[in-house]
């Protein structure tokens, strides 16, 4: 009876503040809870195009027919791809559809991997490596640099443009490369402050400068010339056992 | 009679005193046997010849490699002599683990397995995410065809019926160099119902992940497979009895299934002829850090660390007196400093006798401009970010670990702390499912064991210039002292041993 009476005297424009707490955690990289929002909400339409559909029955039939859900990562990443980049709850909803699999199945392993964006992301997603390997090769300077080149933006920001999204990643895998980034699927190693400046000024431009090395070298060989594979391959059977041969 | 006492008592010399002790050589003496020098691998015995992606990675550039020479007669002479094969060779995982390879195939063909009507599978752990690792970036770009046909020799020694290569999300271009070579696999005839014409059905399938560290670790992979989040299952059941979509299921490294092809056509003693006992064989390492040169090499197993780093790096930037240490393996590894590095083989073996481990073959050189714990840190803080969530020591204790290795970067804790934080690595390691909670421990038990001096110092600096401070990071000069403080926060600790020392 009470609260119903004090409510009542409350006028109505007052906002009713609830006293518990209820700061969310930020301790992790993104938030993992879904809110509705004019861009993101499951009114939104979304289904694959005709070649995304047949890639994507290409996909379902490398596993068992009743093992159809284990094709869920690799149609979310189509999706993402089809969907500007990131992975919208209508995204996860169609693809749930399609492998029979509940929706929050889905969105836990949306929710798990680091490589579905669930909030939209610029032209170019930049994604510059800074764990220990690179970190030694000089990777927080690039990262300031593509943060200040960018208009100083923080790792997690967009640029006002759209055009560039920048992100902190874990190792990429390209440490003897090291320092690096990727923009989209393509690595660009073994950078300085100049050569990073250089491509983000390229990609700014709508160019798509040539991925790998900056440096000069091909791959992951000794820069100062090969001190291995220096001469011509062996061929089919050579060195074999007799029966081999 | 002296002579006879002597070499008793020699028998009960520790080694080092016993060599002047023989002045003289009578004729019974055995000379000692050369001293075998490990590393200067031959090109012609190097198996990925198009690391460097120099040549066409494509089946006609690999056909002219020698890839895919008579896999039909492999193939055909059974799973008995494959797998004796690999298990002379003395092959063991390249993946980190260093389990005899032979061994863990033969898992996989139990008596009577032919009654079991569940499908087989072996599984490519291609989700190359340890840090400095970049190993199998080049085999799966440069040589993809080695893979393949390594899926179907290593396919076949374990009856599987199909393989599934589990690729990182992020080696985009590894993938689609992959994925050509299936295609071309396929329509040369090499893969699918009646493989490179022997008869045997065998498949291989692409699958790309999503960026998640956990997910090389093997069940994680097989759940990441079946479209679950990568969480590492409870063993047993061992994989090889339920793995994959609930069938008898392999998980092998990329580099380990890549060399069985050739193992088996150069024979198993060329093979085992590289590397100590029990480390034989060839091995690409990967060297990252302060080198001159970082590069990607193969090379004999049990090179010293050394010539490794002189050889084909070009030496240590500020020459080898400027080394401060080296992670030898890949970050889960513990760091070594400079007078083990000197002396250490790059091998199971040799690495493990120095409280450490080979792990990838991934070598992280520091020299001294690098701040060490700092680098470690920035290990922990990988740790945090990986860490799936599913066992709580791991869960929590990677968040501990990273928060308190933050605060000694800049010294910001009490002399006990270090303690404390050992005993806390001490408590993740050992107590979850899979290896991460391990991978995030010992880093930082490397850096105590060989580091601890300059935490101390740094310790012992931030108290001289902010005065005492308690567990936790808590300055005393902060402490609001009209509260009821609890004693045991370390505020009003006596200063330790050899602290007040290093204040004046």
């Amino acid at each position: 009876m009470l609260p119903k009476i004090t409510r009542s005297l409350l006028p109505r424009a007052l906002p009713l503040r609830r006293l518990v707490s209820t700061t969310p955690s930020w301790r992790s990289d993104a938030l993992f809870v879904h809110r509705d929002t004019p861009y993101n909400n499951p009114k939104i339409a979304f289904e694959f195009n005709t070649e995304n559909m047949k890639r994507a029955q290409e996909i379902i039939s490398y596993y068992p027919p009743q093992y159809k859900k284990a094709a869920v990562i690799p149609l979310l990443d189509l999706g993402q791809r089809q969907n500007k980049g990131w992975t919208s709850i209508s995204v996860m909803n169609y693809v749930a559809n399609l492998l029979g699999m509940p929706p929050m199945r889905v969105y836990e392993v949306a929710t798990f991997y680091t490589m579905f964006n669930r909030e939209p992301i610029g032209e170019n997603f930049v994604q510059v490596c800074t764990t220990t390997p690179c970190m030694l090769r000089g990777s927080t300077e690039i990262l300031n640099t593509v943060c200040d080149h960018l208009g100083g933006i923080k790792p997690g920001q967009t640029t006002n443009d759209g055009k560039f999204t920048v992100v902190e990643v874990e190792c990429q895998g390209a440490c003897s490369n090291a320092p690096m980034l990727v923009v989209g699927d393509d690595f660009y190693e073994d950078l300085t402050p100049e050569t990073t400046k250089k491509i983000l000024s390229a990609f700014a431009k709508g160019q798509k400068p040539k991925a790998g090395p900056q440096s000069g070298r091909r791959t992951s060989e000794n820069s100062a010339g090969l001190t291995s594979l220096t001469t011509k391959p062996y061929g089919p059977g050579e060195f074999c056992q007799p029966e081999f041969q | 009679m002296s002579s006879s006492l002597r070499a008793a008592s020699a028998t009960r010399i520790p080694r080092p005193f016993r060599a002047p002790l023989r002045t003289q050589r009578s004729f019974a003496t055995v000379a000692d046997p050369p001293v075998r020098r490990y590393g200067g691998l031959k090109d012609q015995d190097r198996i990925f010849t198009n690391a460097y992606c120099r040549h066409d990675h494509g089946l006609k550039g690999a056909l002219t490699r020698g890839d895919w020479h008579r896999t039909k007669d492999i193939i055909l002479k059974g799973d008995a002599w494959i797998i004796q094969q690999i298990k002379d060779s003395g092959l063991r995982g390249r993946g980190g683990a260093g389990f005899p390879s032979g061994l863990k195939w033969s898992f996989m063909n139990k008596p009577g397995w032919q009654n079991d009507p569940r499908p087989r599978y072996l599984v490519i752990n291609a989700d190359e995410g340890e840090p400095g690792t970049c190993k199998d970036r080049e085999i799966l770009r440069g040589d993809p065809h080695k893979l393949i046909e390594g899926c179907l020799v290593a396919g076949r020694s374990m009856n599987a019926t199909a393989a599934y290569i589990y690729i990182r999300g992020e080696f985009y271009q590894e993938a689609s160099h992959v994925q050509q070579a299936i295609h071309e696999a396929y329509g040369a005839g090499l893969l699918g119902p009646n493989a490179c014409g022997s008869g045997y059905a065998f498949d291989v399938y692409v699958h790309r992940g999503a960026g998640a560290y956990i997910c090389g670790e093997e069940t994680a992979l097989i759940e990441s497979i079946e479209g679950k989040q990568g969480k590492p299952r409870l063993k047993p059941p061992f994989p090889a009895d339920v793995g994959l979509f609930g069938c008898p299921t392999t998980v092998a490294n990329v580099e380990t299934v890549a060399v069985a092809p050739t193992i088996c056509r150069r024979g198993a003693s060329w093979f085992a002829g590289f590397g100590r006992a029990r480390n034989q064989g060839t091995k690409l390492y990967c060297v990252s850090g302060h080198v001159r040169n970082p590069c990607v090499v193969e090379e004999e197993m049990s090179i010293p660390l050394r010539d490794l780093v002189e050889k084909h790096c070009g030496g240590v930037v500020g020459g080898w007196d400027n080394l401060l240490g080296i992670v030898p393996g890949g970050s889960s590894v513990p760091v070594i400093p400079k007078d083990v590095c000197a002396e250490v083989l790059m091998d199971y073996d040799s690495l493990k006798d120095a409280q450490t481990g080979l792990g990838t073959g991934a070598v992280i050189v520091m020299n001294k401009s690098t701040d060490i714990v700092a680098a470690i840190a920035r290990f922990s803080q990988f740790y945090k970010h990986e860490s799936c969530g599913q066992c709580t020591p791991c869960r929590e204790g990677t968040t501990w670990m990273m928060n308190m290795m933050n605060r000694m970067v800049e010294g910001r804790g009490h002399l006990r702390e270090i303690d404390m934080l050992l005993e806390l690595t001490k408590q993740v390691e050992g107590r979850t499912i899979c290896a991460l909670g391990d991978a995030a421990a010992w880093p930082i038990q490397g850096l105590m064991r060989h580091f601890r001096p300059e935490v101390e110092r740094r310790i012992q600096e931030f108290r001289a210039a902010n005065g005492a401070v308690g567990f936790g990071g808590h300055l005393a000069n902060a402490a609001d002292d009209t509260l009821a403080l609890p004693d045991n926060l370390g505020l009003r600790l006596p200063e330790p041993e050899g602290a007040d020392n290093a204040q004046v």
